[in-house]
């Protein structure tokens, strides 16, 4: 049963950053092209951005391996 | 001009790494013709999760492969300290059999030292044991550190002796680029006019992280960043860094937040309480996690193929092109992941840095927000 819901957990954990980054990424590609001199500072914000939505996905695979291995 | 230099610099890296992997790929295929040798008389059960834990936990040797009843280790040396048992212990760990037998009242068992009986297999419940070996993590990072130096001392030395403005030679022309990277992108872009105070430690985690990433991808070697105490200790590091750098307008926001009325200052006082040590615990898990996942995806192509092997010889073979070259287009991935974490480990540093120094600003005090959650 806890292998089922670490498996769910970490589906779930997947969907909401894969959402999360496709519109980061939307986003910084719509700017880039809208001002493409300001290109690096984008892809800079960019990266923080997505590194934070990744930080929160990665806590909730690490949430999903801890009931998988208890 | 710089972002070519990278460019290029990451083909030859991307390059040199293809060549492990098809070592890796081959030492992955050699065991699995014994394994279907082996099937015929002895029936051996494939379990993943401990095969994957048993690579990117820590250990007591390094271990490269094993075909058959030979196992190709490098044993590291165990050093134990026990009050009941009367002191110091060290020994080599190829004391231990891999875990068949015990030595001197030690037995390993799943990568742990526990005291034992004189018949060597109870447990000793009275003795209590502090290991203090010098694991695969710990001769590996000190590797890479040692490795780090010779890079970088090398490279100091040749600037001190042509002077900054010749034109860079030999090691210079992979460092320096790296570091007017480090220096333009994440010290100036977040740290503004004060980033030369900090540019020191930014740039030792930058590479100490990116070494100990790279030398983790190595056929055989441990998994070093990928181990909790490890991004620990480095998150510790820049937590310390991040509070020598607040200022009162920092703890100002912190216990009396300023623009909104009493209760709710009350209300915000534990969670930007709790703001401070979410931020060095994000970078802890982050960098982890990162490596760790990496280094199961890698792991778990490679079983997938034993286990297929495992139900049938024929198929095992006709499916581990595929997984070969689905774990060799992930390894790649993390040569990029291994730059990109540590970027962002150094990335994150500074911009908590910044937002410890810098004034009451609703715009950094919404990225401080946004972490939190």
């Amino acid at each position: 049963m806890s292998h089922l819901g670490g498996a769910i957990g970490a589906g779930l954990a997947a969907i909401g950053a894969g959402i999360g980054i496709g519109q980061i990424g939307k986003g910084a590609t719509e700017s880039i092209a809208r001002q493409p001199e300001a290109a690096n500072d984008i892809r800079g914000a960019m990266i923080l951005t997505a590194a934070f939505v990744e930080g929160v996905a990665l806590l909730a695979a690490v949430a999903g391996l801890l009931a998988v291995f208890k | 001009m710089v972002s070519r230099t990278v460019k290029i610099l990451l083909v030859a890296a991307l390059s040199l790494v293809s060549l492990f992997s098809v070592q890796v790929s081959l030492a992955s295929e050699t065991p699995q013709n014994e394994a279907g040798v082996q099937d015929a008389h002895v029936k051996k059960t494939i379990n993943p999760s401990e095969i994957i834990m048993e690579h990117i936990t820590d250990g007591h040797e390094f271990h490269f492969f094993t075909i058959g009843d030979f196992h190709a280790t490098l044993p590291l040396p165990v050093i134990l300290y026990s009050k009941e048992r009367g002191g110091w212990f060290t020994f080599m760990s190829s004391k231990f059999h891999h875990g068949h037998d015990a030595y001197q009242g030690f037995r390993l068992e799943h990568g742990k030292i526990i005291p034992v009986l004189e018949d060597g297999v109870t447990v000793d419940e009275t003795a209590k044991v502090y290991d203090f070996s010098l694991t695969r993590n710990v001769v590996q990072m000190f590797l890479a550190l040692a490795v780090l130096v010779i890079i970088m001392t090398g490279v100091a030395k040749k600037y001190k002796k042509n002077g900054p403005k010749a034109a860079p030679s030999g090691l210079q022309n992979m460092v320096e680029p790296i570091i007017t990277f480090v220096r333009d992108d994440v010290g100036k872009t977040n740290l503004g006019k004060k980033y030369e105070k900090y540019m020191p430690y930014l740039l030792t985690v930058f590479f100490f992280i990116l070494i100990n990433n790279l030398f983790g991808l190595l056929p055989g070697a441990a998994n070093v960043t990928g181990n909790l105490a490890f991004t620990a200790v480095l998150a510790l590091i820049s937590f310390v860094v991040i509070l020598f750098s607040t200022n009162k307008h920092f703890w100002g926001h912190i216990f009396w937040f300023p623009g909104v009325p009493v209760p709710v200052k009350f209300l915000m006082l534990p969670v930007e309480l709790m703001g401070v040590f979410t931020k060095p615990f994000a970078l802890m898990i982050r960098l982890f996690a990162n490596m760790v996942a990496g280094h199961v995806i890698i792991l778990s192509f490679i079983i997938l193929i034993f286990i297929f092997g495992a139900m049938n010889t024929a198929l095992g073979f006709g499916t581990s092109p595929l997984f070969i070259g689905l774990a060799v287009f992930i390894y790649l991935i993390e040569v990029l992941v291994a730059f990109i974490q540590a970027y962002i480990f150094t990335n994150l540093t500074a911009v908590f840095i910044s937002q410890a120094f810098e004034g009451g600003h609703d715009e950094h005090h919404h990225e401080g927000h946004e972490e939190k959650h």
